[in-house]
């Protein structure tokens, strides 16, 4: 309890602030509207907001930036207090819109299209993944040699091995102690595989950093500070690596994490029909479209090439909107995965007792 | 023009009538297997995810342990995978310590009615807004930092379990509707088979010659074979009717040419008589002719009356006393034999038949009249008892008839006398007959004896 207090306590300052950045798409005099909460950033999501709308006149969005930790509080309150908040919640902390659909906080929704959605993408015709986006590993073109890039988990624990690595003290990673995609990350990492112990170990002993935010980590990587970032969310990583030719992309190909956002209609949304209309467009075609221009969906075999590394057969494993998710947010869980990492990453976030 | 008879009244035909049965039966079985199979799919599934929850909830209590005094959960992901099994079910857990404090989990699990059992306990308790079943498993710990029970809640919703409940009975629904098929067939075919005897029946009918009354001789099946019997002993009565009356016309025929020519000629010599005693002579002899023609016209109208009621006439159960009085006070045995005396001979006890009284009665007055006409005094009426038959007798001191005589007795027309019509003793031999019984004719005694015996009623 007390730990799990802690964790709450860490979290505080990111979940001060309500709401990150909001802005409405559409006509100001439109007859309807549609509030959006989201962890998306308000310019990748943007041009998808109004794809849809050109879709469905006469709507207006009312767009909400979200950290995904005050945005899972906020939707929890709402929810038990049956208060009309959001119509829609599209969250890239996909373990607690699981919970809050486990909560029975989410509104049923049911069609051709989300009837086609994978199992492992859509849990009780109320959460739906609509993104994929892998979970990247991003170098430094410059100062990695072709021949050293890590291709695999297992690549970058041997390039880890070495006491006199140049990769010590230079491999990066989400804090997941104030990250919840980085939370999520290294939690699915732990369900997944057995590498992952070694791998936590392995940063622990070569000094890896810890660091929030997707920005800072490529950011830092670009700069040269980092020459390896590790668990990166591939639709920022790609956006960058565009632009930028110092950085390179690597889906590792033991296997590579698909991260889908998870989209639910609220028990007591206001306008759920709006809600559904644009989970349908998300799902549709055209909003694949858009949300691939975005870089919300990320093809693997498509983005091979400049920006992207991988080979044929990389497995992909989808993070599934699952029950299974529940045991990230469980208490007792969460501390023990905390003091495991802060094992590997003592100097970590600083907060630690 | 014959009037066309009116179309037989059609009932609910007898397919119709197999379909409704098959149809109730299999209706009411239906309601029956579903409320069963219901219960039954409730109960299975009920138990199959009861184990599944049960499961899971050990593999978290044993994942359970004691780090610095306090215990540690470490939730494992197969107990939630297992639970996935249900995949759109809604999970809740609470793991409570021995001071009531919730240790992780929610606090919104419900906890177990109070009934500390060993084992698990299950219960049933809302999971948010919908209906869900929890299980609760309980731990004990006895260790130098941390002693006491720690209790695991883990609860569900119902979906999997409704679905699973719901396949098991639509299962059972599937096989019970191909059950009914299968039966609703095999009952088409069987009576589809079990009516073509009567079909057979009604084509050799329709096929039948219309004057051939001869019995039907048609395998049957045991259930149709007493219509057959009934329809053949119809046709037979209808023969014995066509008979008799093709005998009356022939008889009539055969009979009367003779006398009225006779009559005839006589008439035409009293016409051409010219001395008044001679006319006279041959008058008297045209009215002795024409009373023995009346006579005789009497004697085959009076047969067939009787030959018709032996067919038509309903059988009732009947006294023979009453018959043998009857005849006893209608033949005038003084007209027939002037001095004649007439014993009634009856047993003190009923003795009774199933007959028609009236031909019975004519009969006996037959039997009488011939003995009184030809036989000698003192002439006996009476009713035996001989074993399962009862006996009307006369009987008469004479001789009787002579062997010659006697053998051709009782034929049509085959007087035994002269004057006799020769139709006295047919009729009494085919009223015998027609009630199942004979006539007999013969020596008895120190006479002649003749009797009509009847089976009795109530003697198989």
């Amino acid at each position: 309890m007390i730990r799990a207090l802690v964790v709450l306590l860490a979290l505080w300052p990111a979940a001060a602030p309500a709401q990150e950045l909001s802005r409405d798409f559409g006509p100001d005099t439109a007859p309807e509207t549609l509030l959006l909460r989201s962890t998306t950033d308000l310019a990748v999501l943007g041009p998808v907001v109004e794809a849809f709308l050109d879709t469905r006149p006469g709507l207006r969005v009312a767009f909400e930036q979200w950290g995904s930790n005050p945005l899972y509080r906020l939707q929890s309150e709402d929810c038990a207090a049956g208060r009309a908040g959001a119509d829609l919640v599209i969250s890239s902390a996909v373990h607690q819109m699981v919970d809050l659909v486990n909560e029975g906080c989410a509104r049923p929704y049911r069609s051709a299209l989300t009837a086609a959605l994978p199992d492992a993408l859509s849990w009780r015709d109320e959460l739906w993944g609509v993104t994929r986006e892998p979970a990247v590993m991003v170098y430094n073109r410059e100062r990695v040699a072709p021949a050293q890039v890590p291709r695999s988990r297992f690549d970058l624990l041997d390039l880890l091995r070495p006491t006199e690595s140049p990769f010590r003290g230079r491999v990066a990673t989400y804090d997941i102690e104030r990250s919840g995609l980085g939370f999520l990350f290294a939690f699915a990492d732990s369900m997944e595989a057995s590498t992952f112990g070694g791998l936590m170990e392995s940063f622990g002993r070569s000094g890896a950093v810890a660091t929030c935010c997707s920005a800072e980590i490529i950011d830092g990587v670009a700069e040269g500070r980092y020459l390896v970032a590790y668990n990166v969310l591939g639709s920022y990583a790609l956006a960058r690596a565009r632009r930028d030719e110092r950085l390179g992309v690597v889906a590792p190909e033991d296997y590579t994490l698909m991260l889908s956002r998870a989209a639910m209609i609220p028990r007591v949304a206001g306008n759920p029909r709006a809600a559904a209309q644009f989970v349908d467009f998300l799902l549709s075609p055209e909003g694949r479209q858009a949300l691939e221009a975005a870089l919300l969906i990320v093809r693997l075999e498509a983005e091979d090439g400049a920006a992207l590394d991988r080979t044929a057969e990389t497995p992909e494993r989808p993070i599934p909107l699952s029950p299974a998710l529940l045991i990230a947010l469980d208490a007792h869980k969460r501390a023990l995965f905390g003091a495991r990492w802060r094992d590997a990453f003592p100097a970590a976030g600083g907060t630690a007792p | 023009m014959a009037e066309t008879p009116a179309p037989p009244v059609r009932t609910l035909s007898l397919k119709s009538r197999v379909a409704l049965a098959v149809g109730a039966v299999l209706l009411l079985g239906g309601v029956v297997v579903l409320a069963v199979a219901l219960a039954y799919g409730r109960q299975a599934a009920r138990e199959a995810y009861d184990r599944l929850l049960v499961g899971a909830a050990s593999d978290i209590a044993a994942s359970m342990s004691v780090r610095d005094g306090a215990v540690v959960v470490d939730m494992p992901v197969s107990a939630f995978q297992m639970l996935a099994l249900a995949p759109e079910d809604r999970i809740r857990y609470r793991v409570i310590g021995p001071d009531g404090a919730t240790l992780t989990g929610s606090d919104a699990a419900p906890l177990p009615p109070e009934r500390e059992g060993v084992g698990p306990v299950f219960y049933d308790g809302d999971l948010g807004a919908e209906p869900g079943r929890y299980v609760a498993v309980t731990r004990r710990f006895a260790e130098r930092g941390f002693s006491g029970p720690v209790r695991v809640l883990l609860g569900q919703t119902t979906r999997a379990r409704a679905a699973l409940a719901r396949d098991i009975a639509q299962g059972a629904l599937a096989v019970l509707a191909a059950a009914g098929v299968v039966i609703g067939l095999f009952a088409w075919l069987a009576t589809r088979s079990a009516l073509r005897p009567l079909q057979r029946l009604g084509g050799a009918l329709a096929e039948r010659d219309p004057t051939d009354l001869t019995p039907l001789a048609l395998p049957m099946p045991s259930e149709i074979a007493p219509m057959l019997g009934a329809l053949n002993g119809f046709m037979g009565r209808l023969d014995r009717q066509l008979a008799a009356s093709r005998n009356l016309i022939g008889d009539a025929a055969h009979q009367l040419r003779t006398p009225v020519a006779a009559i005839r000629a006589q008439a035409q010599l009293a016409q051409d008589e010219c001395d008044p005693e001679a006319r006279a002579r041959i008058l008297g002899r045209i009215h002795e002719r024409s009373v023995g023609l009346s006579r005789l016209l009497d004697r085959m109208l009076d047969r067939a009356l009787i030959i018709h009621r032996t067919d038509t006439a309903p059988r009732a159960a009947l006294d023979l006393r009453d018959v043998a009085l009857e005849v006893f006070e209608e033949v005038d045995a003084a007209a027939i034999a002037p001095g004649a005396r007439v014993r009634l001979d009856l047993p003190p006890g009923p003795l009774v038949v199933r007959g028609d009284a009236l031909s019975l009665t004519e009969a006996g007055k037959n039997l009488l009249a011939n003995a009184l006409a030809h036989g000698r005094a003192p002439i006996r009426l009476g009713v035996a008892r001989e074993g399962g038959r009862a006996r009307l007798f006369v009987r008469d001191a004479g001789p009787g008839p002579s062997e010659a005589v006697l053998s051709g007795l009782g034929a049509r027309f085959t007087s035994g006398a002269p004057g006799g019509s020769g139709l006295g003793l047919a009729i009494a031999r085919e009223v015998a007959e027609s009630h199942g019984g004979a006539l007999l004719l013969g020596r008895s005694g120190d006479g002649f004896e003749a009797a009509l015996a009847l089976p009795r009623a109530g003697a198989a």
